[in-house]
């Protein structure tokens, strides 16, 4: 298990160069000059060449990629144009936030989306089928940053009852341990600030889900319908099991490789989808660095945060597969 | 007068929304101690008439529109089962009524052990047994003769081969004690050996538990095996119902007559008369051909043995001729066809069609070369694409090889074409749906036929058909062969079958050829231990000619040898001038 891992960690690495590849061409033939961030438009040539000078810009693109790569061998992924500081440091300081809420959304796709998936699979042209439905194709339909500023004007501008954005209130004096506000609350004790928390992360969490839900509803709701027409559902069935438990044992348990995989290729579209979410609701996460990043071309931010990403990724989807041995015992890691 | 465990009343089972009607007015009783098979065709509404017994087809769409389901308990009034709830039909069950499916590969849950279906089913009816349930389930493991039972109990479905998974299935039934076991086609998919183990089994526990017992099957060969009575059911109705000796003895309705007449009989007959040898040159020469899969293992899957599916098999095939494989699931012979079609890759040997070693072509010969051989497969529902007409499946080789002009695609021939396969003459213009099995086999054969091939291969051509359709697909095929002068390898696990259509058999096990010679002459004097084993498997065509064998059990699969490991070379007997068989060291 401990070599499979590490075989594909290892495997990721060529990934990541591919990635940064791209970005970086990407880049290059973006219209506009990095130096502008860097400096004034009124500079004269020869500070603009000093500057370019100074960031090695004034290299030709391929060796500004491989001095990347050879730096970022060691951990060094530059420094930010517009901040200042090293890349990696201002991405890990704002990327808890982001994990937080992605798997908070994640949370909410699946506690919703499951149960209602497979309540309506079990029970087609019923009550719960057509509430799933309408549920998960408002969910897939709606727009994200639409839905956000909808909630954000009934919750906090109409009932005032959660906040309009922000991940903490001011003077909230929690300290970081993990950088997960929630886990940081309980590890502390602080009841109000886990309260806090929670109010602040529950609209973000909600609009980035509900597409995710979406998904994971209609999906659901197929593969219990398919797997409740089993051979094996008939055996259980004349084994005088009840109903309910040869829908969420029998049935449910094979119907969910196919739900599994779908979060593991969703949670790409969840961390995409998070720019907008964390944009709209001024979440200080890895998203909204991004879109400042892009329109203030900060280069080295946007390669640095782009890696981030890839690598989440890969990692969700190695979880996946772990979890695909879990529960089908045909599969086995080799 | 034995005890009346179950009684159906004027039962009547519909389907849709038009309640149309799929069994009518049935009425029939099981008795204490009793095997009674119930025997139709397909579509005869023999499945859903044992679904209704415990009210599992209304989860299928299906409703029973009348009549009762009565199920008597001694001392009580009888329970109808047509008016219990759901939650009373649960208490009946598994508890009282137990079945047994057709499929075991799909029957069992896969993502839970066997231990834990079995336990589940204890726990459902006896939930103040939960200490002793594993012990239970152990010991019922045992008792349908699994080996290593405490290990079975950890595994998984998929760790195990079919006849063990049905082994499985009967234990999971039985665990609760039922009064009433009902077994739904539970051999159709098991190989001929295995089927004859599991029949056994269920006789033998039937005998010990005193179990009623309502076995349906479409097969004549399995209700002579099994039956003590039998009931015929023909479109929802039961037309004739009886002890099992007098229904075969003097069948009173036309149908079953018709069911008897058509079941295959084997080694009763009278011997075809063998075939001259021939003298001419084979069509196909096969020698030495072995076809390997690579076994990959470790962590970095590194290709560490092989598979031998077909190890050193030669044959000849001559024009006009049957050759028949027979051997069971896994022993090569499907293998062994597609390598002769080249969809699989032979390592080894060569295959000469017309002079030209086929395992050796590559391009615009080996297309030229596959006009002369060609194939029809088992499943002949699976086989035709149903967007296409007839006509476009059989002008469909001819325009691939460019012919699609030529008069071989005109309107005359291809009517000719399909008036010899016994299709009616207004069959082109329509499409695969509005065919049945039997239908549809045929017109597999007029597209494998189409090109005038020396050489047809038929992998299993009416293993799925019903028995009456069998005998008309055969008589297309042989009188083909013997007009036009083809080579037919016909590859079959049905005894009844080779035994009516081959010249020749060749014996298959793990792998290799253990014995060919003339068909009277394996059928008549079995050589190899595994032949006899195969044959002995074959179900009795009578009640009457039944008799008590304890089947033995043993691997078929085809064997895995190390890479560069070579299994020892195979060393021929003469039986008599035709007929040969490898020799053995010990008994599979």
């Amino acid at each position: 298990m401990f070599v499979y891992f590490s075989k594909r960690l290892l495997g990721a690495i060529p990934v990541l160069v591919v990635v940064a590849g791209i970005v970086f061409a990407l880049m290059q033939f973006a219209p506009g000059d990095a130096v502008s961030m860097l400096i004034s438009d009124e500079a004269s040539e020869a500070d603009k060449a000093r500057i370019r000078e100074a960031w090695g810009l004034h290299r030709p693109p391929v060796v500004q990629f491989l001095n990347f790569l050879a730096k970022a061998a060691q951990g060094d992924f530059g420094m930010s144009f517009r901040y200042r500081e090293p890349v990696m440091e201002i991405v890990l300081a704002r990327l808890p936030a982001t994990v937080e809420l992605a798997m908070a959304a994640t949370l909410v796709a699946v506690l919703v989306g499951i149960p209602l998936g497979v309540l309506a699979g079990a029970r087609p042209g019923s009550i719960w089928d057509s509430l799933a439905s309408t549920f998960s194709f408002a969910g897939i339909s709606m727009p994200n940053f639409w839905m956000g500023i909808l909630l954000i004007l009934l919750f906090a501008g109409h009932w005032h009852i959660l906040p309009s954005g922000g991940r903490e209130p001011w003077g909230l004096g929690l300290d970081r341990i993990t950088g997960f506000l929630l886990l940081d609350a309980l590890l502390q004790g602080r009841g109000d600030a886990f309260a806090a928390a929670l109010k602040h992360l529950a609209l973000p969490a909600i609009v980035l889900g509900t597409n995710m839900m979406g998904i994971i509803t209609q999906l659901t709701r197929a593969s219990v319908q398919e797997a409740l027409h089993e051979d094996f559902v008939m055996t259980a069935r004349a084994k005088g099991l009840s109903a309910a438990r040869v829908l969420w044992r029998h049935a449910f348990r094979n119907a969910l490789i196919g739900v599994v995989t779908i979060i593991g290729l969703e949670f790409g579209a969840l961390l995409s989808g998070a720019m907008i979410v964390e944009t709209v609701f001024a979440w200080p996460g890895i998203g909204s660095l991004l879109v400042q990043g892009i329109s203030s071309r900060d280069y080295p931010l946007i390669i640095g945060l782009v890696l981030v990403y890839t690598t989440i990724f890969i990692l969700v989807n190695l979880l996946i597969d772990l979890a695909y041995t879990i529960i089908d015992p045909r599969i086995r890691i080799r | 007068m034995p005890e009346q465990l179950l009684s159906l009343r004027n039962l009547t089972v519909a389907f849709g929304p038009s309640a149309k009607a799929v069994v009518h007015d049935l009425s029939l009783d099981l008795y204490r101690g009793e095997i009674l098979t119930l025997v139709g065709e397909s579509g005869s509404g023999k499945s859903v008439m044992v679904k209704a017994v415990m009210r599992l087809i209304d989860h299928q769409g299906g409703r029973i529109t009348g009549g009762q389901i009565l199920l008597h308990s001694p001392g009580k009034a009888p329970l109808d089962l047509v008016r219990q709830s759901e939650r009373q039909l649960r208490g009946v069950r598994g508890a009282r009524i137990a079945m047994i499916f057709q499929d075991p590969m799909t029957s069992l849950n896969p993502v839970m052990t066997v231990g834990a279906q079995l336990v589940e089913a204890i726990r459902q009816h006896r939930p103040h047994e939960e200490q002793t349930a594993k012990a239970r389930a152990v010991a019922m493991l045992e008792k349908v003769r699994m080996t290593d039972p405490m290990r079975r109990f950890d595994q998984f479905p998929h760790e195990l081969s079919g006849g063990m998974r049905q082994r499985v299935m009967i234990a999971m039934a039985l665990v609760c004690e039922p009064d009433i076991l009902i077994a739904d086609e539970p051999t159709t998919a098991l190989d001929v050996t295995v089927q004859a183990e599991i029949l056994h089994l269920i006789r033998s526990l039937q005998r010990q538990t005193g179990m009623g017992v309502l076995f349906i099957t479409h097969d004549m060969g399995v209700v002579a095996e099994i039956a003590d009575r039998v009931a015929v059911m023909l479109k929802g109705r039961i037309v004739e119902e009886g002890p099992a000796a007098r229904v075969f003895d003097q069948p009173a309705h036309e149908y079953t007559q018709r069911l008897l007449a058509a079941a295959p009989k084997f080694r009763e007959a009278d011997a075809r008369p063998g075939a001259a040898p021939p003298q001419a040159a084979p069509v196909l020469s096969v020698s030495h051909l072995s076809a390997r899969f690579p076994v990959r293992s470790g962590l970095l899957r590194r290709h560490t043995a092989n598979l031998h599916a077909v190890e050193d098999v030669s044959f000849d095939l001559h024009s006009g001729e049957t050759v028949a494989v027979i051997g069971e699931s896994g022993c090569g012979k499907s293998s062994l066809a597609k390598c002769l079609l080249r969809l699989v890759t032979a390592q080894e040997g060569r295959a000469l069609l017309g002079g030209k070693d086929i395992l050796s072509l590559s391009g615009p010969e080996l297309r030229l070369a596959r006009n002369d051989i060609q194939m029809v497969f088992q499943d002949p529902y699976a086989a035709l694409d149903p967007r296409m007409s007839v006509r476009q499946i059989l002008v469909e080789p001819l325009r691939i090889r460019g012919l699609h002009c030529s008069p071989e695609a005109s309107d005359g021939s291809l009517s000719a074409l399909i008036a010899r396969v016994g299709l009616p003459t207004d069959s082109l213009d329509r499409y695969p749906h509005q065919f049945s099995g039997g239908q549809r086999q045929r017109i597999c054969i007029a597209r494998a036929f189409v090109l005038r091939p020396k050489v047809l291969i038929a992998d299993e051509p009416v293993s799925a058909l019903d028995v009456a359709v069998q005998e008309q697909v055969l008589a297309v095929l042989e009188r083909l062969t013997k007009e036009e002068g083809m080579g037919l390898l016909f590859i079959s696990h049905d005894m009844a079958v080779v035994e009516r259509i081959a010249d020749r058999i060749l014996v298959m096990y793990r792998g290799g050829l253990v014995e060919q010679g003339p068909a009277a002459q394996v059928l008549a004097r079995p050589a190899h231990p595994y032949t006899r084993r195969l044959l002995e498997a074959v179900p009795v065509s009578h009640p009457g000619r039944r008799f008590a064998r304890a089947p033995a059990s043993g691997v078929t699969s085809a064997p895995v040898y190390p890479i560069g490991a070579s299994p020892p070379l195979p060393m021929w007997d003469k039986v008599s001038s035709e007929h040969r068989v490898r020799r053995w060291e010990d008994a599979p």
